[in-house]
Order: C-alpha cells, then sequence, then structure tokens
C-alpha cells in the first residue's frame, strides 16, 4: 500500500492490518512518554483545504507521536487564497520532499489526484462527499474492540447519506468486514442508486430495533435552506436517535461534531451506550497506524522512490 | 445548398486526383464497390472500374485495400473563436476537423462574447474564409448574449450568413421565449438546436445521477433533466409548426421522446456524440476528469444501449462530435472543479469503428451514413461520392491502429477523450470541398509519371 485514498481499494486484510498495528500503539498512549521514534527525521505534510477539529488534530498528533516533522497547511490565510492551484501547491510542498501528504479537499478525487503529483504517500482525510477512510478505518477499529468481530453485526446508518464521505466509506469498510448495512433517512438525503453498493435502504427508523450499532450522521443545517427537509424540528420528529428509540443492547457512534438536539438527543449522547469519546481516542492511534503503515510497514524492501504514477510501490525508507 | 455555396472555407487549388482500387462505400448513393475515383477539378468526375481510370496528369493514390467515403460533417463543434483563442481557433479546429475525415462543420456560437450580431457572424466568416481548411458554417445564438431573455436580430443574422440557431453550452430555461423563437423561425428560417437541460434538476450536478454518482459522493445530473426538457420543445416545436435538432442526446428517455415526436409528425432532429456512444458513467470511477467530464454527462448501459437503437432507427439521424477543447490547467483538477467537455474531431470515426464496428454492434455502412448525417438537417447538402458532386472525400485505412496523442494533435487542445486509446482504423487523407484539407504525414503517396 503506497497511499490511502479509500476503502474501497482496501481489502479486509489490509483492514485488519491497520487495526492490529493500532492496537500496538494503544500501549504506547499509556506510557508516560507517548513517543516512538519510527519517523525521525521524515516529514510529514498535512494539508486541509476544509474546516476540521478532530481529523486534522489528530493527524498532526498522530505524526509527532511517530517524532516526523510535521508541517501543518491550511488553505485560508495560504498562497491558495491567492489563487494557487492544487497542483502547484503539491509542487511547492513536494519541494521538501515529505514522507507523506495527509489531505482533506473539498471536492472527490483530490487526494488521487494528488498521489499523481507528488512522490510522497498520500493520505485522503475527506475529499468531497466521496470517501473517509481514516474514519471509517477509527469507526471499525472501536467496534472491534467492542464486538470482537463485526462480522454478521447488523449496522444502521441514519441520517443525511447523501452529503456524508463518513456513510460512503463507513458502509464500504462495514460491509467488507462482514457486517449487514442498512442506510436510512428522508429520500431526499439517500442518494439514488446507493443499494448497489451492498447496503439495505429505509425511509423510517421504525425497523431499528433489529441494529446491534446504530451510526447517525451529522444534519448539516443548510440542508434545510435547501429544501432537503422542510424543518429542523420535522427532521428530527422522525430521525432523531433518543433513548426512547434506542434499546440498552444498541451501541451509538457518531463521526462528530454533534448537533445536539438534531440528529441526536443529549441522553443518547451521554448515555453509556455511546462510543462518540471511543472514537475520537480511537482516531489517533488509527492515524498513527496508517502513517505507519505508509512510510515504515515494510521495511527492508524495495525503498519507495520515484514510483510511477499511479501504480503502487513497494513501502520502504525513502531518503 | 451545396458546402461551398451556404459555408465559409479558404479558396485552394482543386484537387485532381485517382484513388486507385479503392473500396468506395457510400451507402445513401447506394455505391459499394471497388473503383478509381477520379476526381477532376474538385469534382468527383467519375468512378472507373478499378486500375481502369485515365490517371491524365492526375495525383494517382494506390489506394488498393484502403475504403473512400463521402467526408463526413458535424454539426456541433467549439471553435472557441472569439475569446478563447488559446483552446482552439478557426484554423486549428478545421485542421482538426480536416484530420477526423470531416469536409464540413458547424460553430457553436457561446464564444466570448456570444455570436449574437450580424457582425460576430462577418468577422467569423471572414476568418474562415482566410483560413479553415474545411468549410464552416457559423451558428448565431438564439437570445442575446445566452441570457435567455430576449431573441437576438434574427433575420439579420441570417442575412448575416448564420447557418442556424443555438444558445449550446446552456438551456433556453423559459419556455416563453423558446416558444418565440419557434414562432420567429417562420420569418428568419434556420434549424434552432437545442441543449435539453433543466438546471433545476441538474442543479449542481457533475455526472450522470446513478449507483455511480453515487459510490463517489458527486451530485448527480438526472436523465430526467434532459428528457423533461426534450418533451417540451418537442411539444412546443409541434403546436408552432417550428423544427428543431436537439443536441448530444445522452439519456434513453430522450431517445424514447425524439422517436414519439417524429412519429407524430414534429420536425425534430437529433444527434448523438462518439463519447456518449462509446462510454457510460463507469469510466467516471477513475474520477479523471480529462476523458469523462462532460454536459450532457456519460451515462449508464441502457442509455448507451438506446442511442446506438436511435443510430439504426434513425431516430438518431447523425453524430455529431460536440468537440470541445480545453487547456490542462481546466482539467488538471479535481473532477468536480474541471471544466466539461471533450474534444472528438480527430477521433470519431477511429473510436466509433473500433468500438460499434469491429464489435459488430452498427455495420460500417451505417456508420458512414450517420457521420455524414448532420449536414441535412441545416438543409445542407450531404456530402456524396455520386460522379458529378463536389468532391468530398475521406480517405480511410480500416485495419491502420494508432494510438490517440502519440502524433499531438491538430486542435491546440488535447483533452481528447481516447487520448492513450489505441483505435483501429484512422484517416489517411480527406478532401474538403473539392480541395485536398488533410494528408496524415506518414501517408505516402504515389504519384503517376
Amino acid at each position: 500500500m503506497k497511499h490511502l485514498l479509500s476503502i474501497e481499494q482496501l481489502s479486509r486484510a489490509e483492514i485488519e492490518a491497520i487495526l492490529d498495528r493500532a492496537e500496538s500503539f494503544a500501549e504506547v498512549g499509556r506510557r508516560d512518554i507517548k513517543k516512538v521514534p519510527t519517523l525521525r527525521g521524515r516529514t510529514v505534510v498535512s494539508l486541509f483545504y476544509e474546516s476540521s477539529t478532530r481529523t486534522s488534530s489528530s493527524f498532526d498528533l498522530a505524526a509527532k507521536r511517530l517524532s516526523a516533522d510535521l508541517v501543518s497547511v491550511k488553505a485560508a490565510g495560504s498562497s491558495v487564497d491567492k489563487g494557487e492551484s492544487l497542483k502547484d501547491t503539491v509542487a511547492t510542498l513536494s519541494a521538501y520532499d515529505p514522507a507523506a501528504i495527509v489531505i482533506r479537499h473539498p471536492y472527490a478525487g483530490a487526494a488521487q489526484m494528488v498521489s499523481g503529483w507528488t512522490s510522497a504517500a498520500v493520505v485522503n482525510a475527506g475529499d468531497g462527499k466521496h470517501e473517509h477512510p481514516s474514519q471509517a478505518l477509527l469507526d471499525v477499529y472501536t467496534l472491534r474492540r467492542r464486538l470482537g468481530s463485526l462480522e454478521g453485526a447488523r449496522i444502521w446508518i441514519v441520517g443525511d447519506v447523501l452529503h456524508s464521505r463518513v456513510a460512503r466509506s463507513n458502509l464500504i469498510a462495514f460491509g467488507r468486514m462482514g457486517a449487514e448495512v442498512t442506510v436510512c433517512g428522508p429520500p431526499t438525503l439517500i442518494p439514488r442508486g446507493i443499494e448497489e453498493l451492498g447496503c439495505e435502504v429505509s425511509y423510517s427508523l421504525d425497523g431499528i430495533g433489529e441494529a446491534d450499532v446504530v451510526y447517525a450522521l451529522r444534519m448539516q443545517k443548510e440542508r434545510m435552506s435547501e429544501s432537503f427537509v422542510p424543518s429542523l424540528r420535522e427532521y428530527a420528529a422522525n430521525f432523531q436517535i433518543d433513548t426512547r428509540r434506542l434499546n440498552p443492547r444498541q451501541l451509538l457512534m457518531h463521526p462528530g461534531p454533534v448537533n445536539r438536539g438534531v440528529e441526536l438527543s443529549g441522553e443518547a449522547i451521554d448515555s453509556p451506550q455511546s462510543l462518540i469519546t471511543e472514537q475520537v481516542a480511537a482516531g489517533l492511534v488509527v492515524r498513527m497506524a496508517i502513517l505507519y503503515e505508509l512510510l515504515a510497514g515494510s521495511e527492508g524492501q524495495t525503498p519507495a522512490g520515484e514510483g510511477e504514477a499511479g501504480k503502487p510501490t513497494p513501502i520502504g525508507t525513502p531518503a | 445548398m451545396s458546402l461551398t455555396d451556404a459555408l465559409d472555407v479558404r479558396a485552394g487549388e482543386p484537387a485532381h486526383l485517382v484513388l486507385r482500387r479503392a473500396s468506395v462505400l457510400d451507402p445513401v448513393a447506394g455505391i459499394d464497390s471497388v473503383y478509381d475515383v477520379v476526381v477532376r477539378d474538385g469534382q468527383i468526375a467519375t468512378l472507373a472500374g478499378p486500375g481502369e481510370a485515365d490517371t491524365d496528369g492526375a495525383e494517382v493514390v494506390e489506394a488498393e485495400g484502403l475504403h473512400a467515403f463521402p467526408a463526413f460533417f458535424d454539426p456541433h463543434v467549439h471553435l472557441r473563436t472569439p475569446g478563447h483563442e488559446h483552446k482552439e481557433d478557426v484554423e486549428t479546429g478545421t485542421r482538426a476537423a480536416a484530420a477526423g475525415g470531416y469536409c464540413g462543420i458547424l460553430a457553436m456560437a457561446n464564444t466570448e462574447p456570444p455570436v449574437s450580431t450580424a457582425a460576430d457572424v462577418t468577422a467569423l466568416r471572414e476568418q474562415a474564409q482566410a483560413g479553415a481548411s474545411v468549410p464552416v458554417g457559423f451558428l448565431a445564438t438564439v437570445t442575446k448574449g445566452m441570457r435567455g431573455e430576449k431573441l437576438t436580430e434574427m433575420v439579420e443574422l441570417r442575412e448575416a450568413g448564420a447557418v442556424g440557431f443555438s444558445d449550446d453550452g446552456l438551456p433556453i430555461v423559459d419556455a416563453g421565449v423558446m416558444r418565440r423563437a419557434l414562432q420567429y423561425q417562420r420569418l428568419c428560417g434556420g434549424n434552432i438546436a437545442l441543449h435539453e437541460e433543466d438546471p433545476a434538476l441538474s442543479r449542481e450536478g457533475a455526472m450522470h445521477e446513478g449507483p455511480v454518482s453515487a459510490a463517489l459522493g458527486i451530485a448527480g445530473i438526472p436523465s430526467v433533466s434532459e428528457s423533461t426538457m426534450v418533451a417540451r420543445d418537442a411539444a412546443l416545436a409541434g403546436y408552432e409548426g417550428a423544427r428543431i435538432h436537439v443536441q448530444h442526446l445522452s439519456a434513453a428517455e430522450s431517445v424514447e421522446v425524439v422517436r414519439a415526436a417524429k412519429a407524430a409528425g414534429v420536425q425534430i432532429s437529433a444527434e448523438a456524440s462518439p463519447h456518449h456512444l462509446c462510454l457510460t458513467d463507469e469510466e467516471v470511477r477513475g474520477l479523471d476528469p480529462h476523458c469523462s467530464k462532460m454536459n450532457p454527462p456519460l451515462r449508464e448501459e441502457r442509455d448507451r444501449q438506446a442511442l446506438i437503437e436511435g443510430l439504426r432507427d434513425g431516430t438518431v439521424e447523425c453524430i455529431a462530435t460536440d468537440h470541445a477543447p480545453h487547456q490542462p490547467e481546466e482539467k488538471d483538477v479535481p473532477f468536480e472543479q474541471a471544466a466539461m467537455g471533450v474534444t472528438g474531431l480527430e477521433t470519431a470515426f477511429a473510436a466509433l469503428h473500433t468500438e460499434l464496428v469491429l464489435s459488430g454492434t452498427i455495420d460500417l455502412a451505417l456508420l458512414v451514413e450517420r457521420l455524414a448525417g448532420g449536414a441535412a438537417p441545416f438543409d445542407l447538402e450531404r456530402p456524396t461520392l455520386a460522379p458529378g458532386s463536389e468532391a468530398n472525400v475521406a480517405l480511410c485505412d480500416l485495419g491502420a491502429e494508432w494510438t490517440v496523442g502519440e502524433d499531438g494533435y491538430e486542435s491546440r487542445s488535447a483533452n481528447s477523450w481516447c487520448a492513450g486509446k489505441t483505435l483501429t482504423g484512422r484517416v489517411l487523407m480527406t478532401v474538403a470541398a473539392g480541395q485536398v484539407a488533410y494528408r496524415l504525414r506518414s501517408f505516402s503517396l504515389g504519384v503517376a509519371a
């Protein structure tokens, strides 16, 4: 694996390898000195074209815990504001010879394009409404710790599936790990043809009792002005996950940030069955594992050099 | 009207050629045999028996094993002039057309500024007379500045030489404005070519709406954004007794609407593009905008099959490339941000020959017929190889394999949807309006002593 561009590209074995690696980093997090020297002397660039708290901070911290030098670039306040193209920005940052570029971008396929323009390993930290693979990996990691295995687990993903990269990556990842996935939301927010990704579709919460895991998505306020739903009130009345709809054996997840009182009730967020803070904690170790797998995972093999764009290159020790 | 009467081309030497032992195929004229094609003074003088033509000082092309077709006509080309000459201009665009075997093209009016006045048309015609390799006709916009509000001075535009009208690139959203244009057509004549899309349905969509857009998280352009507008305009044209030409049909539902309208007697014609006939939205999975981002978008296999069926039964009477040149910086960006459109003039025949004829989907005669079918909807004479007609010939080697882009392009832009593909079938020589418009550089001609 040279890049992490999507969950779609990963086999179950590759997903499990990253999660196993993350388990080993969980131990590091319990030490007094939470740092390992693995990436000493190597540079990680984090390039964010969209606002982010969780993803950017946890990738930054993951790079630091692996002893990498970190360059963090936010589009606001950078030369991106001056009209520099993505291609030119990547060329500029690549001149620092980074080992990895972690990129979030508002459009689908951005990370993949970047992988053709740099010799660094590219990590997709969210591309438009397409994929958010590190989120899916941390969610699978969180569930695996709770359930042991996702095999046969029934998972409902509820809310604005249409605009959610988390929904897309997670339904692929959950499915690949053996879970049965149902997506649920108002018909205006369920993309036409989504069932071909291997999930069931439900337009109401009536059947939610069958779920082992309920994964709620963030409901963005601007969807109201675009008439996807008539009002937040009506949305909440039909799709909010609260303690009344949730039974005690079900686990609750959310990628954050949560709109309290919209997609989730306050009690549900704070209930013991909520895994939301575990997800955040998992984010750090899983992102350490991603950087490790890409940059140090198969040491001793052919050094990654000027790999041809698009062709997977064995991972090794970049210069 | 003949192509040379109605369109503009740079004047040159009339061709004097013998294509010896060419396999001549002109399905509309009922010609399908091996002949010596004698071109004299820019006319098809005779079709002589193989090896029997009197060369009479003419250049002789040894064409045994090669095919001579009536050259093609493309009613949908973006020459990007004025305003975007860095993408294409009259000279480069018509060179690309000649290299694709075309003897005539119609240029769209969505330039900067759009072609909305008689002076705009006159200026373009002068450029064509100075530098066009093949005859070009210019369409003018239906509405001033393509704003969809007020009609252009359509009578004056026609007098200045506009072949027809189109706001291509944008739909005419207001049904009332559309109706006025159709009414006014009784006065000014000229077909009205329509880009059919309801922006309220297509919104910020960047690809076809379906399972692939669901998987990629890219906003979709539903088939009904096209088919509902085709249905609206077919109904208006029927009501007003007017004539319309539907551009770049992409959806199965639209083909159905056109078929029904024709059956009901509406004067409606339709075109389909090579990329819609060869590709589906599966291409978009690679998220490479160079070969898969265009409007209308690549749709599903059922849509592609419906377009092919339309070609077969004549619902779609012509193939039009929608040749849309763009520069790399508009395509080297993430898919949703990339410019819409691909180039197609230089590859249309080879791509369709490879994908549809060699696969056994359609026969060669149908392809040749549809590639020249774009003239009639605009009252232009269909190119033919019948003796006595103006020489418009595409000489092709059906067995030649070539890799698109390997030797560059005649077009100023390289955003070909076929870039890097290996195609079978190549245009070796094009005669347009009685002049040799193109020869493949590596194609050596045997000249009689």
